[in-house]
């Protein structure tokens, strides 16, 4: 346990950084993903095709490609993100953080749309058929009756791959941001002897972590369930 | 496609002429993107012959294919294998009559699933992996595999074994059988059929997650791609490279999976259990 203890500092500061990468990326997909789900789903065939593409594909590279693409490559094509250099206390997001975060969103969103797409996929036509019988119009029937629904149905997937994300938030470790994973390794590294309780310990953050997401998700489910 | 049938009313002509107008502004928008992107490459000298050089010799193509695809799909192979075994064990474990087995294999499972798997990766590796060279770090990303994957497929083995009728369970014991029985000559023949599109569908997700032992400097497909890069210096191609390699193989996997899916399943309901990589519209989800 000393281990871990003499380097509280340094094992809070990694996980702030998880917290930040998760919190970030969680909202940038979010907003992302609901804008790919709206072309994915609307009358655009050009658009529903494209986003179609765009999501198979990112879907089915491994994030760590894709991380690598933002923090490697993107830099020789002009992609880099030099402009950011933000310090909040010891805490340092500069151009690997915000590659990082946007290789995180891109991936996420792809996941966020397809579970959105699944909520809306969740109403029952009926649903729909009985809006436009007492004369709602599109937007009315959208707003009052159809999309109500759907976000509804869709928060147990999006938990679930915000969920992903959080523990996904770990690669970006593998890349060079200094969270919980490249910290867990590099304490490992010096205290060879203490490596299980270090993994442990970290395990067991990540753990409560995961529980605290689901919980927050459970509430919300639980409050926004729809009688069937 | 049913959401457009949920969210539009056959459009008028009116709307369709709208439409044309929408599909004429995103089809511009969209090539002009395409365009964009080409002439960035291009500008930034990535289009040219050197850079590309590499995937056109054949001993490179050999290594990509052999070293790479080869080596990645036979660790997501045992991985899943291992999977298989652990979760039906756990899955069995979930199921069973004993308070102390099921709150044990629930234990595992959740902690296994709440592990990130680069983590639990790179524990092994330290633990295990470190002293034994390749064949070490190979090791470590199919345990780590293993045990994450199988503790997914645990809860799918569970909802599987649920999905079955209980009808079938209680006729079984009304004829006598044991519940041994019950679990190997009634139930899982029947679950099994009902699982195997989600096994196929969590292959994706391993062979996705193989590529994390980059961390651990194991072998497969992003090791061979990474000493492309640093020898040629050519890291926009290489990922371009290995991106469409990994979708290829991916692409491939989820078409058997639906063809499982309407062979042996047909139009039941998929089966829903979180974190599983779906096989088609529903919520995937990986790592």
């Amino acid at each position: 346990m000393n281990a871990v203890l003499d380097n509280l500092e340094l094992v809070l500061r990694a996980f702030s950084y998880t917290v930040l990468l998760f919190l970030i990326s969680g909202v940038l997909s979010l907003v992302f993903g609901t804008l790919l789900a709206a072309f994915r789903v609307g009358p655009i065939a050009v658009l529903s095709r494209a986003a179609a593409v765009y999501v198979t594909a990112i879907r089915n590279t491994p994030l760590l490609i894709i991380l690598i693409f933002f923090r490697i490559a993107g830099p020789k094509v002009g992609i880099n993100f030099n402009f950011i250099d933000i310090k909040i206390g010891d805490l340092t997001l500069n151009n690997l953080f915000a590659a990082c975060v946007v290789g995180l969103t891109v991936y996420t969103s792809t996941f966020v749309c397809e579970a959105i797409r699944s909520g809306i996929n969740a109403v029952p036509l009926g649903q729909a058929e009985a809006a436009r019988a007492i004369g709602l119009p599109f937007s009315g029937a959208m707003r009052e009756v159809i999309l109500p629904q759907a976000f509804r149905a869709s928060v147990p997937p999006v938990a679930s791959v915000q969920i992903a994300l959080l523990k996904n938030t770990t690669v970006a470790g593998a890349l060079g941001v200094f969270e919980a994973f490249a910290r867990m390794k590099s304490l490992i590294n010096d205290d060879v002897a203490s490596r299980n309780a270090i993994f442990l310990t970290f395990a067991v953050i990540f753990v409560v972590l995961v529980e605290v997401v689901s919980f927050g998700a459970n509430r919300l489910e639980r409050r926004w369930r729809i009688a069937r | 496609m049913t959401a457009p049938a949920v969210l539009f009313d056959a459009p008028g002509p009116r709307t369709i002429a709208r439409h044309r107008l929408y599909t004429i502004i995103a089809g511009v928008a969209l090539v002009a993107v395409l365009a964009f992107v080409v002439w960035r490459l291009y500008d930034r000298g990535q289009l040219e012959y050197a850079k590309w050089e590499a995937f056109l010799t054949p001993k490179y193509i050999s290594a990509l294919l052999l070293d790479g695809v080869l080596v990645t799909m036979k660790m997501a192979l045992s991985a899943v294998l291992g999977a298989v075994v652990f979760g039906l064990v756990l899955g069995a474990g979930k199921l069973s009559d004993h308070a102390s087995v099921r709150w044990l294999s629930w234990a595992v499972v959740e902690f296994f699933r709440a592990v990130p798997v680069l983590m639990l990766m790179i524990f092994i590796f330290f633990a295990y992996g470190i002293s034994r060279g390749d064949s070490g770090a190979y090791w470590s990303v199919v345990i780590a595999l293993m045990l994450y994957n199988g503790a997914v497929l645990a809860e799918v083995f569970r909802a599987g074994v649920l999905a079955v009728p209980s009808g079938q369970a209680e006729a079984a014991y009304a004829i006598g059988m044991r519940k041994s029985q019950v679990m190997n000559i009634i139930l899982l023949p029947q679950a099994v059929k009902i699982m195997l599109p989600a096994i196929i569908s969590q292959c994706v997700v391993a062979l996705k997650d193989t590529s994390l032992g980059y961390a651990v400097a194991a072998p497969g497909l992003t090791k061979v791609g990474q000493s492309i890069y640093q020898g040629f210096g050519n890291q926009v191609p290489t990922v371009i490279v290995l991106a469409v390699l990994y979708i290829l193989i991916n692409l491939a996997l989820t078409t058997i999976a639906t063809w499982v899916q309407k062979r042996f399943v047909g139009e039941k309901k998929v089966l829903e259990v979180s974190m599983v990589g779906k096989t088609d519209a529903g919520s995937g989800l990986s790592v």
